[in-house]
């Protein structure tokens, strides 16, 4: 039997480098479709708030694994080679950006009524209201649930393992396949996973106390 | 695009997703009852308990919300059955999403409890409750009604997180879909189909988590107000 050795650890050190890539793919790609998504759930016509909240029902509706399954097979029917970092790119994304406009949506309406009138009757237009006004506090609000969402995105790119990208939670379970130690192979890997959480986590509770010494 | 859909399959496979779709039912049923005892005694005791309960509590809390819920299935059905307490994958998944709901649940709660104002407890005293009595009937039924939208959205997200008790071939609905499309080769058309039951469950859960409301909050339904 082979035995749990420090190669295997740095196997799984190295895998979570594409544990952190993934992350980081979800986080800027659901930002970059969360902010319109935000931006229409709060729009003035009912048509764009119904897409957007739509959308967002569905997918906070349905599991992201299924979302996942979903990417994958289906960027075959559109006739794409699978492969599996760009399933999980794209799945994770939409799950991101559900989630981040939600988010973003509360943030925005937490700023005061007041700041719109204010910026309406210093003649600014919409985008201007938005661009100098609105978003660049609500950006302050939405900073530490924002942050706190990282984590939920760090450990749901373990998910990607499914499909055969192998992250860490792949990783864990090759390793595994050849030393047969479950419990200490996927604890180690829970460890892992911990240690690129919490830092997240503190950061999210301290940013949310800060926000609120002003109150 | 010459992709042609068809659902054919479903005439014969459709008791499997029934079957599938009730597991998924009695799986989270179980953990989201269990998991919220779990939470509500784990959160009375961080918020009461000695400064080691506390500390336990809230060791508990930050591993499992920092860590994926795949490894933590893992661990209880791979690695407990490694150091010999064999689980079946139900009973695994159970603990597992149990566990994590608990988790969940503790910091939901004490969000609730910590919102009772500490003069309800010293009302509670004067009017001769026990240390018993006034933390049900004073702190965590109030507190509930308060964190009871958190509760419910957390429970809809462990229906969903269901689904990866797949991975240890729990034959829940995700797991069945996995079967059927090996099956039949219509990948896609399966995962929307399981795609739509996931959403009329989750659209089930919350319509069953307000009528539970419904019938808990007395105060509520009468006032027509939150507390």
């Amino acid at each position: 039997m082979i035995q749990l050795s420090a190669n295997h650890l740095l196997y799984l050190a190295e895998a979570a480098r594409w544990t952190v890539l993934l992350s980081l793919i979800a986080f800027v790609g659901g930002a970059i479709v969360g902010l319109p998504i935000a931006l229409m759930r709060v729009s003035k016509m009912a048509l764009l708030r119904g897409l957007a909240s739509g959308y967002i029902q569905l997918i906070q509706g349905t599991p992201l694994l299924i979302v996942l399954f979903l990417a994958y097979f289906g960027l075959g029917i559109l006739g794409y080679k699978l492969v599996p970092l760009v399933a999980a790119g794209i799945s994770l994304t939409i799950y991101a950006a559900a989630f981040l406009g939600e988010i973003w949506r509360g943030c925005i309406e937490a700023v005061p009524k007041t700041q719109w009138e204010a910026s309406d009757c210093l003649g600014l237009n919409p985008v201007q209201q938005y661009a100098y006004v609105i978003l660049p506090q609500a950006v302050r609000i939405a900073i530490p649930p924002t942050v706190g969402f990282m984590v939920q995105i760090v450990k749901n790119t373990s998910l990607a393992s499914v499909i055969g990208f192998v992250e860490l939670a792949r990783a864990g379970q090759i390793v595994n396949n050849s030393t047969f130690e479950p419990f200490a192979i996927f604890t180690a890997v829970g460890v892992i996973y911990f240690v690129l959480c919490y830092p997240l986590s503190v950061a999210a509770r301290t940013l949310e106390r800060r926000a609120h010494v002003g109150r | 695009m010459s992709y042609k859909f068809d659902f054919a399959f479903l005439a014969d496979k459709w008791p499997d997703f029934v079957a599938g779709a009730w597991l998924t039912i009695q799986l989270t049923i179980l953990s989201i009852a269990f998991g919220f005892l779990l939470g509500t005694v784990c959160a009375v005791a961080r918020v009461y308990g000695g400064p080691l309960l506390r500390r336990l509590v809230g060791a508990y809390v930050e591993t499992i919300r920092n860590t994926p819920l795949l490894i933590q299935i893992f661990i209880v059905y791979f690695g407990f059955s490694s150091l010999g307490l064999k689980l079946s994958a139900e009973v695994s998944a159970v603990i597992a999403l149990t566990v994590n709901m608990g988790a969940y649940t503790t910091e939901i709660m004490r969000a609730g409890i910590q919102s009772i104002l500490r003069t309800q407890l010293e009302a509670a005293d004067c009017l001769g409750l026990t240390r018993f009595q006034a933390i049900l009937h004073v702190v965590l039924l109030p507190a509930m009604e308060r964190v009871y939208p958190s509760l419910a959205s957390q429970g809809v997200l462990l229906m969903l997180a269901s689904s990866i008790t797949s991975q240890i071939s729990t034959e829940e609905l995700t797991a069945t879909a996995n079967l059927v499309q090996s099956d039949t080769y219509r990948s896609f058309e399966v995962y929307m189909i399981v795609a739509v039951v996931y959403l009329v469950l989750s659209a089930l859960y919350r319509l069953g988590f307000w009528a539970i409301g419904l019938v808990l909050f007395e105060r509520r339904r009468r006032l027509g107000t939150p507390l």
